[in-house]
């Protein structure tokens, strides 16, 4: 200790007056309101103030039609979540759609996506435009050419109708995200494979497919997604049919009951869960 | 590789031919649904009447422009919002920038409709917000938000944030920061380093957010049913009360076709002005 003092106090008295004083500059700034993360706080109180009240009146107890404000806490919608036949029903066919769209138009989407991020080939440019075209027309648009031609080939419009209409619309998502993955993947871990003897088939099976399948499962996930919370499109070629979202729709007239806010939560819940396993998962992977 | 001219082709067939026929064959079918005469009871022929876009441009001449006025104001009002936001994700939320992209979206896990219909229920006269700030006497009792131009325009710039955060985000978060500590190192401040250097940059991902917000909210009827009341109809009302309702279908198709025109007019001089490039290479 005295050794040090001996031999330092010429330099070091001054260096830490300075550099209390450059941190304290330094500080000055970074110590400042961070108006930007309030800021980005108070949009996302606006984007999820619709959930909160959703998720707040499945527990409401209304005194009449309209669940509207509060009167009081229960858990009976919750015990009786399927008391409405037909709602339940509209349930079932939004996920029956949902997830038949999500096969349909996984398998096409990937298979498109697959081919457009590995090969050049003719007609390249034009199918970009196809799919360009499709996921920037308005839906009113396609769901008025799609039941404009129903119309005019005699088709009765339905279930079925409604799938087609879906897979369309998802084909394109589907085959950007399988895209993405495959112009990342690197072709000599291919070129290996083949080099150690592997046909063009076991190469796809065993090295190829694998490494693209997250892609797949998310074009999967994000076709079933945009076909559960399909409207405007389903309005116009689901004819008699109804879905989750149009009886909901149908039942504003009459008053909501409070079962579509426990279903909307149980949805969201599900969806919460993915998104927070997805996240846990990527981050497990790095 | 020796399959090579062959295997792509195999790969896309399916997917060509399912959007062939459900959505190009579709939009022929519906132009020429445009150009019959008749109703649903004597059906209609194929007569070329090129009267019926006459008809509905003149007759829905108001609800055309009030949508793409309702579109611009929420596309503006997605860009006020989401700009600031998505800067401050891309450069100073640090490590949780996939966090907040989550939050973001999960918002939207939740269905459209519902969603917009609990903005009807919160505006309401009496509803969660007025009707307590009411109670508390902060707003005139006789105030009404809901059924108004605001709150559609508010619906639609809510449901389609998303659409206008991602793109920018996506930008500004593949921006070289060495371009800032340049700008700040030849004496830039921090707003000539944002207007010379970051704004420049970022516009691509405004750009496409622009096509992501306006096409959508423009042609949207959803947002105009549940929050304008009868007095703020969209174009997108008139097709669907004209295709379902009304079964007039020659009016509802030529109408969707002007719709569809001026919305791709929109699209292609945007992308003559900006480079086609940009604009497919952001979007898709």
């Amino acid at each position: 200790m005295s050794v040090r003092l001996g031999t330092e106090p010429p330099s070091a008295p001054p260096p830490p007056p300075a550099r209390l004083g450059g941190t304290g500059r330094t500080r000055g700034p970074r110590r400042r309101i961070d108006w930007g993360r309030y800021y980005t706080w108070l949009v996302l109180a606006w984007l999820f103030t619709p959930i909160v009240f959703m998720v707040a009146f499945s527990f409401n107890d209304p005194a009449g039609k309209h669940n509207i404000t509060w009167q009081g806490f229960t858990f009976k919608w919750y015990a009786n979540a399927f008391a409405h036949p037909t709602l339940n029903e509209a349930m079932f066919n939004s996920v029956s759609i949902a997830l038949l769209s999500m096969l349909i138009a996984g398998a096409l989407g990937s298979l498109l996506g697959l081919a457009l991020g590995r090969f050049s080939f003719r007609g390249k440019q034009l199918t970009n435009l196809v799919m360009f075209s499709a996921i920037s027309a308005p839906e009113v648009v396609l769901g008025a050419a799609l039941l404009s031609t129903f119309l005019m080939m005699n088709v009765t419009t339905g279930y079925w109708t409604t799938v087609v209409a879906h897979v369309m619309f998802c084909v394109s998502f589907v085959a950007i995200t399988v895209r993405a993955r495959v112009i990342t993947l690197d072709p000599a871990l291919e070129e290996a494979a083949r080099d150690l003897g592997a046909g063009p088939f076991t190469t796809f099976r065993l090295v190829t497919l694998p490494m693209l399948f997250p892609a797949i499962m998310a074009g999967g996930l994000l076709a079933f997604a945009l076909s559960i919370d399909d409207y405007i499109i389903t309005t116009f070629v689901s004819g008699d049919v109804t879905t989750f979202p149009l009886w909901v729709w149908g039942a504003t007239r009459v008053g909501i009951p409070p079962q579509v806010n426990v279903m909307g939560t149980l949805l969201f819940g599900v969806g919460l869960i993915m998104a927070v396993v997805n996240v846990v998962m990527a981050n497990r992977r790095r | 590789m020796r399959n090579r001219t062959t295997t792509p082709y195999v790969l896309v067939l399916p997917a060509w031919i399912w959007l062939a026929l459900f959505f190009v064959v579709p939009i022929g079918g519906m132009l020429s649904l445009s150009l019959t005469t008749g109703n649903v009871v004597t059906g209609f022929q194929q007569t070329f009447e090129v009267g019926n876009y006459v008809t509905a441009v003149s007759t829905y001449w108001e609800q055309i422009l009030r949508s793409l006025f309702y579109g611009a104001c929420a596309t503006l009002l997605c860009i006020a919002v989401g700009y600031p936001m998505a800067y401050w994700i891309a450069f100073r939320a640090g490590p949780h920038k996939s966090t907040y992209l989550l939050l973001i979206l999960l918002p939207f896990f939740v269905s459209f409709v519902l969603r917009t219909i609990s903005w009807r229920f919160l505006l309401a006269d009496n509803g969660v917000v007025l009707g307590s700030l009411k109670s508390v006497g902060l707003v005139p009792a006789d105030l009404q938000l809901l059924n108004s131009a605001p709150a559609v325009v508010m619906g639609l710039a809510y449901n389609f944030l998303p659409f206008m955060v991602l793109p920018i985000y996506a930008v500004l978060e593949r921006m070289d920061p060495r371009l800032v500590e340049a700008a700040h190192d030849l004496y830039a401040g921090r707003f000539q380093a944002f207007v010379r250097v970051i704004l420049p940059v970022s516009l691509p991902g405004v750009f496409a957010g622009v096509l992501m917000t306006f096409i959508p909210t423009s042609a949207d009827y959803v947002n105009a049913s549940v929050l304008g009341g009868t007095h703020n109809t969209m174009i997108g009302n008139v097709i669907q009360t004209q295709y379902l309702v009304n079964n007039n279908y020659p009016i509802a198709a030529s109408i969707t076709f002007v719709l569809m025109g001026l919305l791709l007019a929109g699209i292609f001089s945007y992308a003559r002005a900006l480079g086609t490039e940009r604009v497919m290479e952001v979007h898709t």
